[in-house]
Formats: C-alpha cells, sequence, structure tokens
C-alpha cells in the first residue's frame, strides 16, 4: 500500500511546481474546493448534532468540542492539560522517530550496498513490517514492561521499517555515473557513501520518513494504551472509557491536525532539502 | 606530470562480458603517449566506450593488461579524470564545490581548492558561475564543469566518454575548440570516444577506427588537424581545408567499408 501512495505523491508534487501558471490556479482551486468541502462537513456536524436529530452522547456538537478545547487547554482532562498531552505524545514520537532515523537510515545502505547485509537483514524487516503493531504488543510488554520503553519502543518498530526499505531502494538507485564520477576522483568507500550515496538516497529516505511518520503516529494510540498517565491516545481512550464523548472527538481531530501538519512540514522540507528533483535527468 | 616516454599502454587487452557470448573486447593494443589527443571512433557495440571502462578501471580486463607509467591499473584512480557523457554532477552541489570535489576527496583544505577551482572555472569560460546550482545550468555548461571538475584534480591522463554527445552542433563545435585549447594549454594527454567521424578527424593526433563482432581496432591514422587548430588556424579554416575534407571521407569510407564487411560476414 505504502510504495503506491509514494509513487504518486513523488510525481504529483515537482510537476505541480514546473508547469508554470495555469497549475498554480488549478491548486488554488483544489485548495478553495477542500476548504468548502471542510466547510459543508462543518456545517452539517453543527446542524445534526443542534437539532436535536443525533443525541451528544453519540455526536456532540461543534460548539461544545470547541468548549472542551477551552477547558481543557486551561484546566485539563485527567490531571493534565491538552497540551501536556500532546506534549507526551510528540515527546514520543520524536524520540522514536530519532531512533529510527539513527537506525534504519545504516541499515538501509547496507541492505542497498551489500548482498550479504541484503540476505540478513530483508527477510527479517519483511517477516515483522506487515504484523500489526497491536499484535505484537502484549510481547513488548512482556520483555520490557509498562514503562516508557514499550511505548517509544512500539512506535519506534512502526517507523523503522518504511525508512530502512526507502532508504534500501534510493541507495540502489543511485546514478551509477555519480559513483563512477566519484571513484575516478578517488573516492574511499567511506567518501564515497557519506558525498555520494547518501546525498542521493535523500529524497527517498525522506519519503520513507513521510510514511514511517504516518504509521507511527497511528501506532501512538495503541502504544497509549499501555498504562500512560498522559499522551493524545491516553486521553481518547479514557474519555471513551467515561463516555465523554466530545473529548474523544476533540481529541481525534487534534491527532488529526498534527498528522497533517507533520506531512505538510515534512514535504516542505523535502522541497527545500531537494530542489533538484525533477530537474536532473 | 608525465614524464618524456611515460605511457599509458593497453598491452592485448580482451573482455568477454559474463552471460555474453560475443566478444566485448579482442585482443586490442594501444598507447596514449604524452601530449597526444587519442580518438576512438565506431559504431555502437564496436566496444569503444568497454576501452574507456577498462582504462578508467571501472572494469578488468579478461586478458591482457593496462599499464600507467609502468604501474598496472587495477580500479579507478584520480590520476585518470574522467568525463561523462551526462555530466555525472553531483546537483547538491553548486559549481564551485562540484569542480573542488576531487580535491575535497584529497583532503585539500577549502581555501585551496576553491582557489584551485575558480582557476580551472576561468580556463573553461565560466567564471562567475561559481556559486550557480548546476540543475540549472544548460547542458553545455553542465559539461564544462564536468571537464573541469576532471581538471581540477589534475590527472594524469583525460579520458572522455562521448562528452559532446548530446549537445546540439553549435554548442558541440565551441566544445571542441575548448577542448582543443585546454589540452594544449595543460599539456595533458587525452583519451576520447565518439561515433562523431567530423568530432573525431578534427581533434585526433591519433585516431583509431573500431569495429564490432568483436570489438577491435581495424585502423589507425595519424593526424594534425587539431594541433593546427591549436596553434592557432580557425577551426572553420581547418575544417574546410581540402586536406580535411579528403580524411574525413576517407575514415567515413572506411567506416561503410567495415561495417559492410561485418553484415556480410553475419549473413
Amino acid at each position: 500500500m505504502n510504495s503506491a501512495e509514494l509513487t504518486l505523491d513523488e510525481h504529483e508534487f515537482p510537476a505541480a511546481e514546473h508547469d508554470a501558471p495555469a497549475p498554480r490556479a488549478a491548486r488554488k482551486g483544489t485548495l478553495s474546493i477542500s476548504v468548502l468541502t471542510l466547510a459543508a462537513v462543518l456545517f452539517i456536524w453543527w446542524a445534526v448534532t443542534t437539532s436535536g436529530l443525533i443525541a451528544p452522547l453519540f455526536l456532540p456538537p461543534p460548539q461544545a468540542v470547541l468548549a472542551k478545547l477551552w477547558l481543557t487547554s486551561t484546566k485539563g482532562y485527567m490531571d493534565a492539560t491538552l497540551w501536556q498531552h500532546l506534549g507526551a505524545s510528540a515527546l514520543r514520537i520524536v524520540l522514536a522517530l530519532a531512533a529510527a532515523v539513527l537506525f534504519a537510515v545504516p541499515v538501509g545502505i547496507a541492505i542497498g550496498l551489500s548482498r550479504r547485509a541484503r540476505g540478513v537483514l530483508d527477510p527479517l524487516i519483511e517477516f515483522y513490517r506487515p504484523i500489526p503493531p497491536l499484535a505484537y504488543l502484549p510481547l513488548i510488554v512482556i520483555w520490557f514492561g509498562i514503562g516508557e520503553l514499550s511505548k517509544v519502543l512500539l512506535i519506534y518498530l512502526a517507523i523503522f521499517a518504511p525508512i530502512a526499505i526507502a532508504t534500501a531502494t534510493g541507495v540502489r538507485g543511485v546514478d551509477n555515473a555519480r559513483v563512477r564520477a566519484a571513484l575516478s576522483l578517488g573516492a574511499s568507500r567511506w567518501q564515497l557513501i557519506r558525498h555520494v550515496i547518501l546525498p542521493s538516497a535523500l529524497p527517498d529516505i525522506l519519503t520513507g520518513v513521510r510514511i514511517g511518520l504516518g504509521t507511527g503516529w497511528s501506532t501512538l494510540v495503541a502504544a497509549e494504551l499501555i498504562a500512560a498517565q498522559r499522551g493524545l491516545g491516553f486521553m481518547v481512550q479514557s474519555a471513551a472509557q467515561f463516555l465523554v464523548t466530545d473529548i474523544v472527538v476533540l481529541g481525534i481531530i487534534v491527532i488529526a491536525v498534527i498528522a497533517f501538519a507533520l506531512e505538510l512540514g515534512l514535504r516542505t522540507l523535502q522541497r527545500k532539502l531537494v530542489p533538484w528533483q525533477g530537474h536532473t535527468h | 606530470m608525465s614524464q618524456p616516454g611515460s605511457r599509458l599502454i593497453v598491452d592485448h587487452v580482451s573482455v568477454q562480458y559474463a552471460g555474453s557470448s560475443a566478444t566485448a573486447l579482442h585482443d586490442v593494443s594501444l598507447a596514449i603517449a604524452p601530449e597526444s589527443l587519442v580518438v576512438a571512433l565506431g559504431p555502437s557495440g564496436c566496444g569503444k566506450t568497454t576501452l574507456l571502462n577498462l582504462v578508467a578501471g571501472f572494469i578488468t580486463p579478461t586478458s591482457g593488461q593496462i599499464t600507467l607509467d609502468g604501474k598496472p591499473v587495477t580500479g579507478p584512480g584520480a590520476e585518470r579524470g574522467v568525463v561523462f557523457q551526462d555530466d555525472a554532477l553531483l546537483p547538491w552541489l553548486n559549481v564551485i564545490d562540484n569542480v573542488a570535489f576531487g580535491l575535497q576527496l584529497q583532503g585539500v583544505g577549502k581555501r585551496e581548492r576553491e582557489a584551485r577551482a575558480r582557476q580551472v572555472l576561468q580556463q573553461v569560460d565560466l567564471h562567475g558561475y561559481e556559486q550557480q546550482k548546476v540543475w540549472e545550468l544548460s547542458g553545455g555548461m553542465r559539461q564544462r564543469v564536468g571537464l573541469a571538475r576532471a581538471l581540477a584534480a589534475d590527472p594524469q591522463v583525460l579520458l572522455m566518454d562521448e562528452p559532446f554527445g548530446a549537445l546540439d552542433a553549435f554548442i558541440r563545435e565551441q566544445m571542441q575548440e575548448l577542448l582543443l585549447r585546454i589540452w594544449r594549454q595543460s599539456g595533458k594527454r587525452v583519451f576520447l570516444i565518439t561515433h562523431d567521424i567530423e568530432e573525431a578527424v578534427f581533434l585526433a593526433t591519433d585516431l583509431v577506427l573500431m569495429s564490432p563482432r568483436p570489438g577491435r581496432i581495424v585502423e589507425r591514422l595519424s593526424l594534425d588537424f587539431g594541433r593546427r587548430h591549436a596553434a592557432g588556424e580557425p577551426a572553420r579554416s581547418v575544417k574546410s581545408d581540402p586536406e580535411f575534407i579528403a580524411m574525413r571521407e576517407h575514415v567515413l569510407a572506411k567506416v561503410f567499408a567495415h561495417r559492410n564487411a561485418t553484415i556480410a560476414g553475419a549473413a
């Protein structure tokens, strides 16, 4: 599923930037359609809840959710404000992401460069990658307890595979002429990796990070089921147990907004770091 | 600096690619003397790219050996600079960093390598383009950056893999003249491969004609048109000289004769 999504995005982006004025207007058109859609959904939500068509227990009206946003940010819910929940979740995902990049990129490079490393690591990654994190969550709890480590580890595992696989793909796709050029300028093996292979694979690595962050963020809720005291997933989970539906909806919206912001941020970063994409053959 | 008498020698080299029944190169011998500009000319499949890759050290011969100043060539190295057909520049570096890349790999300090890169950029008429992004340059300019990158590392021999093949006719002529000027100024020996007959006759001091199935050298010619241009004679005057035209037609006839012979042999 990931690869299909990946190719689509890759091609959509540079193309939209290159062709001059018409697509820009088209993009603006798409944006206004999206904004209208959101507004329509919001309106229907407001209409069906305020008119009493749906009970607040099942779907609270938007203004109630907005009020809860104010309440949770100032007074808090479950002994922590919304921002503290958010901070706890963000810290976990940042730690997991940092660890994943630190380990997955070298692993991906090894898989891409060495037949032997590929033989060893590829089956291991492909074995655990398709397993839903919730399935191996109990095992992680048995091994590492219910502390912070287990939560970060679960997210880490979800992020690791996409980055490693994307890095390996990027490394295998490095232009052979560039490698030869560096070798004929006297590059050592390490210099080749540092100066040619790693920067060449950077676009793919960033795509891997994007996909990894997506799966990581969705694993977060699962991770925070493990006896958490704080976190957005925990907040939603405990609110659900008490049927506080407006907090549940609020939590879901915050999670969605953060995921969307991360995606946009990474796309911007990708364009900043890899401005030549689409320019070279 | 190459001492007088030092040579790059290809000695009875054959190449057989794994999984292919045809011989890519059969018993090829070639010497690239100092100050010479050797051009290998031939249709695709004649083994000229294989020959260049051998000298560059990208592939190893099945039999025979290659030596540079007596030392056997076992792999790629900075003493043999390569200019590629599709520039092979690093898009995340700007022009000057691309040119200084070889010096950076050798551990030369930033100030020194940039000074050297600036000097080489001036040689290839790219003064003022130091901070440009390479993906914003035209094909001809990128190729000049590629040439500058190879020159900056101060190799003993310059290997050029159809360097002007992807350029349009006007730019190609400019680049040929630029190459001759640099060849004369730097005194570097050059080994260039091409399938463009006029280019080969114009540039070469030694022209080797190659033919496919199996890839081999079928003719060697000593020419002086490139030297004449390097000595100051305008390119148009050289190229419109009846002697040049006669030589071009001679080479053309040879290429066709060998091609027909190959086709007849295959039939």
